[in-house]
């Protein structure tokens, strides 16, 4: 290997960028030539009364389109559990040990993420926000304290983890399950669908944060006594 | 050019630059953040096209509040495979074709 690091060859380079110039240009012709569209706004907009919230975009991800965001919650299980799959060496505990600000700070800042992510999967019924954004939030707290305590929760058993994990999915394919005796999958029962889509969000914002926080730190939980 | 055509042609400049880091750079970290740069691209390219008649289009910021899910999933467990192939090799670059990596650390 001449270049570990390096880049491909000068020919290889130039038809590369040829490929990536003539494919950026084609995106953009087809963005300036778009005819102009409302697209489905109007109809999202007449059906909102009925999807039991009052933000279009979380009746969308949680009602009009809540198959797709059943799968996204179960691609990023699938992405935990492949992580998990592989096995990787858990991080030196202490090798860098957290000074006394980035402690205190994390002492006073993982009570305030834990009640905004509450504040935020609350107001995704009406404003932007939802179970991914409070998620987020949580897998900031579980960050932190990964880099204070090594792990995002405390001493839990692994099998507890997992479920919580796979919480989200659970609720949400259960919810969907349930109300396919009215209907198809996912066809909430009228006046039911606010409850509903608050309990799914409710379980995957636990489900994503735990599973963002994991995923940043990568190794598998393993019980004390199991500890390699 | 109006501004929101400005944020779509962006788009595909974005799309553009991380094709060719994508084809061009070795490293698997680089090549895990110009797919990050495309799949931002793609994501940018969705929101600017939304609003092309009065109020957005809610469908398309669903689409990327989706996307944006499934590229971090993606993107972790790409950086978890690419930790897996420097263990394993001793660098985090794809071995050449046809060279077989035997074995590397058993677990």
């Amino acid at each position: 290997m001449s270049n570990p690091e390096g880049t491909a060859p000068v020919l290889l380079r130039g038809l590369a960028a040829l490929l990536a110039a003539a494919l950026g240009a084609a995106i953009a012709w087809a963005l300036v030539t778009l005819p102009p569209s409302s697209g489905l706004r109007d109809a999202v907009a007449a059906q909102i009364p009925a999807s039991g919230v009052a933000h279009p975009v979380t009746a969308v991800l949680l009602n009009f389109r809540g198959y797709d965001t059943l799968l996204e919650v179960a691609v990023l299980l699938l992405a935990l559990i492949a992580t998990w799959s592989l096995r990787l060496a858990r991080p030196p505990a202490g090798r860098n040990s957290p000074g006394l600000v980035l402690q205190d700070l994390v002492r006073l800042l993982v009570p305030l993420l834990i009640v905004l992510a509450g504040y935020l999967l609350w107001l995704g019924a009406h404003a932007p926000g939802g179970a991914f954004q409070a998620g987020a939030l949580l897998a900031g707290a579980g960050v932190l304290l990964t880099l204070v305590e090594g792990r995002p929760l405390g001493p839990l058993a692994p099998a507890v983890l997992r479920g919580l994990a796979a919480l989200g999915v659970a609720v949400f394919l259960a919810v969907a399950l349930l109300v396919m005796g009215g209907g198809r999958l996912l066809e909430y029962p009228r006046g039911q669908a606010g409850l509903l889509i608050l309990l799914i969000e409710a379980a995957s914002t636990v489900s994503i944060g735990l599973a963002l926080a994991y995923l940043f730190r990568g190794d598998e939980p393993a019980p004390p006594e199991h500890r390699r | 050019m109006s501004p929101l055509l400005t944020y779509g042609v962006a788009g595909a400049v974005l799309i553009a630059i991380g094709l060719y880091a994508l084809i061009v750079r070795r490293h698997l970290l680089r090549k895990i953040v110009a797919l990050n740069v495309i799949g931002n691209g793609v994501f940018l390219t969705l929101v600017a096209a939304a609003p092309r008649l009065g109020t957005p289009d809610p469908v398309p910021h669903a689409m990327v509040l989706t996307g944006i899910v499934v590229a971090v999933s993606a993107t972790a467990f790409a950086l978890a495979l690419a930790v897996r192939v420097r263990d394993a090799t001793g660098a985090a670059v794809l071995p050449p074709p046809g060279d077989d990596v035997a074995g590397g650390p058993g677990h």
